[in-house]
């Protein structure tokens, strides 16, 4: 290996593991200046992906303080590096590391919170697309049950088995609306340049979700009126449509 | 590896004031069409597929001259660059077409880790061979000139043997790239590794320059030792306006950015500091005016 590769190996490490030593070589002045000199930069590692997560993750961290949200953060960058120069969606799996992290236990919402953040985050970045008005829905006709609906590429869905949406809505500044309670789907999408969140509960979150995962229209209908006999998949076609979250439909030909 | 005749003939940006340009400034920045002599964009923040990040640069690219500057591509690592960095680069410089592309004297990856930090390395032969290979590499990609930043730098390196200026020029003479001047980065490697600044703009290869950055710097003491930090979360300190100044009387007005990435200011308060930038070059263009008007008048 190359000196120049050595001294970064070195350097590399010593980043990443603060027990580590520093790297030899680096000037000539007292022990101490030097190990202070070298934690600048352990430090901007750390603390500017500690702060991009709370820029990303801002619920969340309201949610647990900010002193505990940094805190689980710097766990997570110890753990979970970046692999990739382009940090727009760095902490796409923190809600999966939210999850497991042992101290956020006692708010079990937390991570599904964290997920739909991270559904923003992905959808706000999305490929942009033009959705379908509610008037295509007239024009599927008669076999409508078998068609498959294409959502956009900014379409996230997130299932919780709590409130998570109404606890992410009731910390936005515009929003005034009452707690929830009960499992929620979250439905984030992004038809022009706004990120929308539409909350879904019971039927409706089963039958977008039955959507989102590739089954026909008739399938999803099937699976939310198991859920609630009263289901009706034509009006949660329109709010789907409505909320510019469709880019098509197929049908089983198209395939 | 490609000549050029000059790092500013074939800039297409302006030799005013421009400003980094911030998401929390987009709206005020369509709605009131500041008169800013261009902006400057992190490549790496518009690498996402779409959304508004891209509907708001297509609109201001439309309005203003734009410059492209990466802080992720790793020109100083040892390993080969990064070809998909790299592709994703050449996407963006073909998308937005800048007038200016630039990058750091820097290395941030190591295998397939990256440290989102600008990172030294010692200036060597081995390196100085390194950091020309990356550049020949990047510019035939690009198929463009780039400009080459001078770092900010906490540590110093034993083996290093070559005068940091001497590096940046012997860089510039091989690849043919130009030279991003960061006159903040100056104060703070000069203040942290013990030299004197001004000594250091007298002998900055100033015909490869094109483009010079300006930002604020915080300070950090501990260990009987005052260190200065390139934080880029306050105003230019006065101390590198005077710098800045030295270095205008030796370029001649060049394009220069205030950058300002962190506690982003209000967008008045930027354009501010933009304006102070704006009155530098304008005395600078006067008084580059003026001097073969004395010439003329002596022979």
């Amino acid at each position: 290996m190359s000196t120049l590769g050595e001294m970064q190996q070195a350097f590399a490490r010593a980043l990443s593991d603060p027990e580590a030593a520093i790297p030899a070589g680096l000037g000539g002045r007292r022990a101490a200046q030097a190990q202070r000199r070298f934690a600048i930069y352990r430090n901007n590692v750390t603390a500017s992906l500690i702060d991009a997560l709370q820029e990303s993750f801002p619920v969340t961290a309201a949610l647990v303080g900010e002193e505990f949200f940094r805190a689980m953060a710097r766990e997570f960058v110890r753990c979970e590096r970046p692999r990739s120069q382009v940090l727009l969606c760095y902490g796409d799996t923190f809600p999966d590391f939210i999850a497991a992290f042992e101290p956020a236990q006692a708010l079990p919402y937390l991570a599904d919170v964290a997920r739909i953040e991270a559904a923003w985050i992905a959808t706000y970045h999305a490929a942009d697309a033009e959705p379908l008005g509610p008037a295509a829905l007239a024009a599927l006709g008669a076999d409508a049950g078998a068609a498959r609906v294409k959502l956009l590429p900014s379409v996230r869905l997130v299932v919780s088995q709590f409130p998570a949406g109404s606890i992410w809505l009731a910390h936005q500044a515009e929003h005034a609306g009452e707690a929830g309670e009960g499992p929620e789907t979250v439905l984030v999408v992004r038809p022009a340049m706004e990120v929308t969140l539409r909350v879904m509960r019971g039927a409706e979150g089963v039958f977008a979700t039955a959507l989102y995962r590739g089954g026909s229209i008739e399938e999803a209908a099937a699976a939310a009126l198991g859920a609630d006999g009263s289901f009706d998949p034509g009006t949660a076609l329109v709010s789907l449509l409505t909320q510019g979250a469709v880019l098509a439909f197929e049908m089983e030909n198209d395939r | 590896m490609l000549h050029h005749a000059s790092a500013r003939c074939a800039a297409g940006i302006p030799d005013r004031a421009g400003v980094g340009l911030k998401p929390e400034h987009y709206r005020e920045i369509l709605e009131q069409n500041p008169d800013v002599g261009y902006f400057e964009v992190h490549a790496e923040n518009y690498m996402g597929a779409g959304g508004p990040p891209h509907a708001y640069l297509e609109v201001i690219r439309k309005r203003y001259p734009l410059s492209l500057h990466g802080v992720g591509l790793s020109i100083g690592a040892a390993g080969p660059l990064d070809r998909a960095h790299l592709s994703r680069l050449k996407a963006l410089n073909e998308r937005y077409e800048p007038g200016l592309f630039s990058e750091h004297l820097a290395w941030s990856t190591h295998e397939s880790e990256f440290f989102n930090d600008l990172l030294p390395v010692p200036y060597t032969q081995e390196t100085l061979d390194i950091v020309c290979r990356h550049i020949d590499e990047v510019q035939t990609t690009l198929r463009r000139q780039m400009l080459l930043e001078n770092p900010s730098v906490y540590v110093l390196f034993e083996e290093s043997e070559i005068p940091e200026t001497e590096f940046l020029a012997l860089i510039a003479a091989r690849t043919g790239c130009g030279l991003l001047l960061d006159v903040n980065n100056v104060e703070v490697s000069a203040n942290n590794a013990g030299y004197d600044a001004a000594k250091y703009i007298d002998s900055f290869p100033v015909e490869h320059v094109g483009e010079i950055h300006l930002a604020g710097n915080a300070v950090a003491e501990g260990e009987g030792e005052r260190l200065l930090i390139d934080a880029h979360g306050s105003p230019v300190e006065d101390s590198v306006w005077g710098l800045y100044r030295g270095a205008l009387s030796r370029t001649g007005p060049v394009p220069t950015l205030i950058e300002w990435d962190n506690d982003v200011p209000s967008w008045p308060r930027l354009l501010g500091e933009a304006q102070k930038a704006e009155a530098e070059l304008s005395r600078s263009a006067r008084q580059r005016n003026r001097t073969p008007a004395r010439a003329t008048a002596l022979a």
